[in-house]
C-alpha cells in the first residue's frame, strides 16, 4: 500500500470511525474538525512508528500535517532526505 | 423545595382527571419532597405536591388556599423576600393562615395576577389554578434554578418539576427529539425552551404560562440584561467595590432564612470560599461546610479546599471520589439529569449532595453563577484576546497571549503551532455573532459523526446555530464582545446544564436544596451595568470579585489560576479490565436507533487502546453511552414510580366532599 492509502486508513479508523465519504487528498484536518490536539499527537505517532521517522517539534505544523497531501509531500521530504550523520 | 406537578383540562370535557395517575406522579417526584405528599382534584384541574419541609416545618403542607378557596397553590422553591412581602399584604387586609412564603405568593398574585412575578426575589417553580375562573398560571424564575416542565394535548395541560412524572400519564408521548439531540452534541444542553422528548417543553426562565379555555399564552416578565457600553455605570472603583459587596452581603443573608439549619459548598475555588466567608464573618459562626476531592490530581482542588476551611475553621466533610465510584454511579445521576450529559462531572455533585443529606442538612448554599456574571470563564479572556488578535491578525506577538491564557495547553511544545491554528479559527470575522463560541461548538459538534441513519436523516439541512441566532434578543447584536459572550454563557450553559444536571437535579437526587447568592437578581442587574474592566482586564479575570475577597479570603486562593471543575471520564466509564456497559453493547445500539454501531465500536477500541483519550472523543463517549441511558430508562419502558397516598388530600370533583 502507497503512504497516502496507509494515512488515509489510519485517518479514517482513528477519527472518522469507518466514515470514509468526506475525507478527501486535500481536506483540511483542522478546519474541517477531523482532528484536535490529542489526535496530532496521535498521527505523530503513528507517522514515526510506521514510517521509522522522527518528527521534530518543530515539524508539528499544519503545513506538514494538516491534510492527506501535506503528509504526503512531507513524508517524500523527509523519507527522501539524507539522513543526518 | 420540593417538586409539584398537575393536569389541567383547559379546553375538554371536565371530570376526567385520574387520581391514580396523580398519585403516580406524586410517587415520581418523592425525591424532590420525601417529607409529605399533598393532592388537589376538581372536575378540571389536578395538583401534586411533594414537600421538602424548610419553612414553617409543622404548618406548611400544600397545596394551600386563599380566603375563599378559589386559587390553589403548589409551589417549588423559595422566595427570600417573604417577610417583608407579607408585612405590606397583611396591611393590605390579607389573612395567613401559614407562616410560608408560599402563602404570600398566592396572595400577592391575587392582589397582582403575572405583575407579582417582579416582587419575588428567589428560586422558584410556581402552578396556581384559579378554580373560579378556570386557569392555571405557571411561572419560574429569572435564571432557571428550578425546573418546570410541560406538554399540552388533548385539551389538557400537564406540568411537573421533572419530566419523569409527566410520563406516568400515559396520554404523554416518549419519544427522544431528533434535534433536541443535535443540540446537546453542540452546547453540551438542549436550547431554551426544549427538552430531550419531543413535545415536552420547558418554561422558560423569566417566563409564566396561562392556560385556560381560549388556550395557552406565555408571557415574560423578566430578561438578562445587556446594558450598551454608554450606558454603564460610570462611579469610582471604590464605590462599585461598596456596593457590590453589600449587595452580595444581603444575597447571602436573605439566602439564609430557613427554619432547618444551612451549609455551604466549598470547592476551593474563590467562589464558594467567598460564599462560606461571608457566612461564617457576619451570620453563623459555627457553619458546616462540604467539598469533593478527587483521585485523580488533575482534577482536585483538596490543597485548596483545606487552606480554606483551615483560615474559616469550619466543621468541614469532604468526600472523595473515585474514578470506579463515578462510573458506577453515571447510570442513577443520567436517570436523575433526564438528559445526555457530555461530561461525568454531575456525579460527583450527586456524591456531593449524598454526604449533605446524611449528615442532616437539607440547604446548601453553593458559589454557581460568579463566574459567568463576574466575568470568571476562560473563554471570556480567550474571546477578548481573539478580537484583540483579529484587529492584527497577521501579529506575530498577539496569539502569545493565547499561550499564556492557557498554560497547560501550551505546555507541550510539539502542539504549538497546532493549537495556535486551532484558535485562529474564526479571526478573520470578529463581526460572527457566535465569534466567541463557535470553535468550541464546532469542535463539540465534531460528536455528531456517531448519529445513526435514522437521526441523520431527521436533522438534515437543520442548524442549531441557527435556531440559536432567531432567538437572541436585539440587544445582543450591538453589544461588546465580552457582553455577548456572557449572554452565550448564560442561556446556553448555565440554566441549561450547570443549574439543572450539575444543580438541582443531583441535589434534589438526594432531596437536597441548593441556593445560589450570586444569582439574585439584584446582582445580576447590578452587575449588567457594569464597564468590562470590572470583570476581565487584560489576562487578569474577575477582577472586581478579587476585591470583594481581598478582606474575606486568603491571598492564596484568590490568586490561584482558575481550574475548571471536571471530573475523568473515560477512566470512569470504562475502567480498564470491565466489561462495556451493557447499554453500549450492538444490539442496545440498534435497539435504541440513535447512533451508528460501527462507529460506536470503533471509538471504544480506540479509547480501550490510546494512553490519552481525547477531549473529543470523551465527550462522545459520555455523551453516547448517557444518551443510551436515557432512551432505556424513559423511552424503552416507562420510569417507575410508586402511587403515593397524600397526607392532604382535597377533594373537590362534584359529589365529593372535601377531605382532610
Amino acid at each position: 500500500m502507497k503512504p497516502l492509502e496507509m494515512v488515509r486508513t489510519f485517518m479514517v479508523e482513528n477519527f472518522l470511525f469507518g466514515d470514509d465519504g468526506t475525507l478527501r487528498e486535500d481536506t483540511q484536518f483542522l478546519e474541517n474538525g477531523i482532528i484536535d490536539s490529542t489526535g496530532v499527537l496521535e498521527l505523530v505517532g503513528y507517522l514515526e512508528k510506521t514510517f521509522g521517522i522522527r518528527v521534530e517539534d518543530g515539524e508539528i505544523a499544519p503545513d506538514n500535517l494538516n491534510s492527506l497531501k501535506n503528509i504526503c509531500g512531507y513524508l517524500e521530504r523527509k523519507l527522501g532526505a539524507p539522513k543526518p550523520a | 423545595m420540593c417538586g409539584i406537578a398537575g393536569i389541567i383540562v383547559h379546553n375538554g370535557a371536565p371530570g376526567t382527571i385520574s387520581v391514580e395517575i396523580l398519585a403516580r406522579m406524586a410517587g415520581a417526584l418523592r425525591h424532590r419532597g420525601p417529607d409529605g405528599t399533598g393532592i388537589y382534584v376538581d372536575d378540571r384541574a389536578g395538583l401534586v405536591h411533594t414537600r421538602l419541609s424548610i419553612i414553617d416545618l409543622a404548618g406548611g403542607a400544600q397545596p394551600i388556599h386563599n380566603e375563599d378557596g378559589t386559587l390553589w397553590i403548589v409551589y417549588n422553591g423559595e422566595v427570600f423576600n417573604y417577610p417583608e412581602l407579607r408585612e405590606s399584604l397583611l396591611s393590605r387586609g390579607h389573612r395567613f393562615y401559614t407562616s410560608t412564603d408560599t402563602e404570600v405568593i398566592l396572595h400577592l398574585y391575587e392582589d397582582k395576577g403575572p405583575d407579582c412575578l417582579v416582587e419575588l426575589n428567589g428560586q422558584f417553580a410556581i402552578a396556581i389554578w384559579d378554580a373560579k375562573r378556570n386557569t392555571l398560571f405557571l411561572a419560574r424564575d429569572r435564571i432557571g434554578i428550578r425546573p418546570l416542565h410541560y406538554h399540552v394535548g388533548g385539551g389538557c395541560i400537564r406540568f411537573a418539576s421533572e419530566i419523569k412524572a409527566l410520563f406516568q400519564d400515559p396520554f404523554v408521548p416518549r419519544r427522544i427529539d431528533p434535534r433536541a439531540l443535535d443540540q446537546i452534541f453542540t452546547f453540551w444542553s438542549t436550547l431554551p425552551g426544549r427538552t430531550f422528548f419531543q413535545g415536552i417543553e420547558e418554561l422558560l426562565p423569566g417566563h409564566f404560562l396561562l392556560a385556560s379555555e381560549g388556550g395557552v399564552r406565555i408571557g415574560k416578565y423578566w430578561e438578562l440584561p445587556i446594558v450598551p457600553p454608554e450606558e454603564r455605570l460610570n462611579l469610582a472603583d471604590e464605590e462599585i467595590r461598596e456596593r457590590c459587596t453589600e449587595l452580595l452581603f444581603d444575597a447571602v443573608r436573605i439566602r439564609l432564612r430557613a427554619d432547618v439549619p444551612v451549609g455551604c459548598y466549598v470547592s476551593g475555588g474563590l467562589d464558594s470560599s467567598l460564599i462560606a466567608a461571608m457566612v461564617q464573618g457576619r451570620f453563623d459562626n459555627r457553619l458546616k461546610t462540604f467539598g469533593i476531592g478527587f483521585q485523580e490530581a488533575t482534577f482536585d482542588e483538596e490543597r485548596y479546599q483545606e487552606r480554606m476551611v483551615n483560615h474559616l475553621g469550619t466543621e468541614h466533610t469532604r468526600i472523595r471520589a473515585g474514578n470506579a465510584e463515578i462510573g458506577r454511579g453515571f447510570d442513577e445521576v443520567v436517570r436523575c439529569c433526564e438528559t445526555p450529559v457530555l461530561r461525568t462531572a454531575p456525579v460527583p455533585m450527586y456524591f456531593l449532595s449524598g454526604i449533605v443529606r446524611e449528615s442532616g442538612f437539607k440547604v446548601v448554599l453553593t458559589g454557581e453563577g460568579a463566574d459567568e456574571f463576574f466575568g470568571g470563564y476562560d473563554i471570556f479572556r480567550e474571546t477578548l484576546v481573539r478580537w484583540f488578535w483579529s484587529r492584527d491578525p497577521t501579529s506575530r506577538l498577539r496569539p502569545l497571549l493565547i499561550e499564556k491564557l492557557y498554560p497547560y495547553l501550551f505546555g507541550d511544545p510539539r502542539l504549538r503551532e497546532t493549537l495556535r491554528a486551532f484558535f485562529a479559527n474564526g479571526i478573520d470575522d470578529p463581526g460572527d455573532r457566535f465569534f466567541s463560541h463557535r470553535i468550541r461548538w464546532e469542535n463539540t459538534a465534531r460528536i455528531k459523526t456517531f448519529f445513526g441513519g435514522a437521526i441523520r436523516t431527521a436533522v438534515r439541512g437543520y442548524d442549531a446555530l441557527e435556531e440559536l441566532a432567531a432567538m437572541l434578543p436585539v440587544g445582543f447584536h450591538s453589544a461588546d464582545p465580552l457582553a455577548r459572550a456572557q449572554y452565550l454563557e448564560i442561556v446556553t450553559f448555565l440554566s441549561k446544564y450547570l443549574l439543572s444536571s450539575q444543580g438541582d437535579r443531583v441535589a434534589m437526587g438526594h432531596s437536597v436544596e441548593i441556593r445560589l447568592p450570586y444569582l439574585d437578581y439584584r446582582l445580576m442587574e447590578f452587575l449588567s451595568r457594569l464597564p468590562t474592566r470590572h470583570k476581565v482586564f487584560g489576562l487578569t479575570e474577575k477582577t472586581l470579585l478579587k476585591k470583594i475577597g481581598q478582606d474575606l479570603v486568603p491571598d492564596e486562593i484568590l490568586s490561584r489560576s482558575k481550574h475548571p471543575y471536571r471530573a475523568p471520564i473515560r477512566e470512569s466509564l470504562l475502567p480498564e479490565g470491565d466489561p462495556t456497559p451493557a447499554v453500549l453493547s450492538a444490539e442496545a445500539i440498534r435497539d435504541a436507533g440513535l447512533f451508528d454501531g460501527v462507529k460506536v465500536e470503533g471509538l471504544l477500541r480506540k479509547m480501550r487502546s490510546v494512553p490519552r483519550a481525547s477531549e473529543v472523543d470523551g465527550m462522545a463517549l459520555s455523551g453516547i453511552l448517557s444518551a443510551q441511558i436515557v432512551h432505556q430508562a424513559f423511552v424503552a419502558a416507562r420510569p417507575p414510580a410508586d402511587a403515593l397516598s397524600a397526607e392532604l388530600f382535597v377533594d373537590l370533583r362534584a359529589g365529593m366532599s372535601r377531605g382532610a
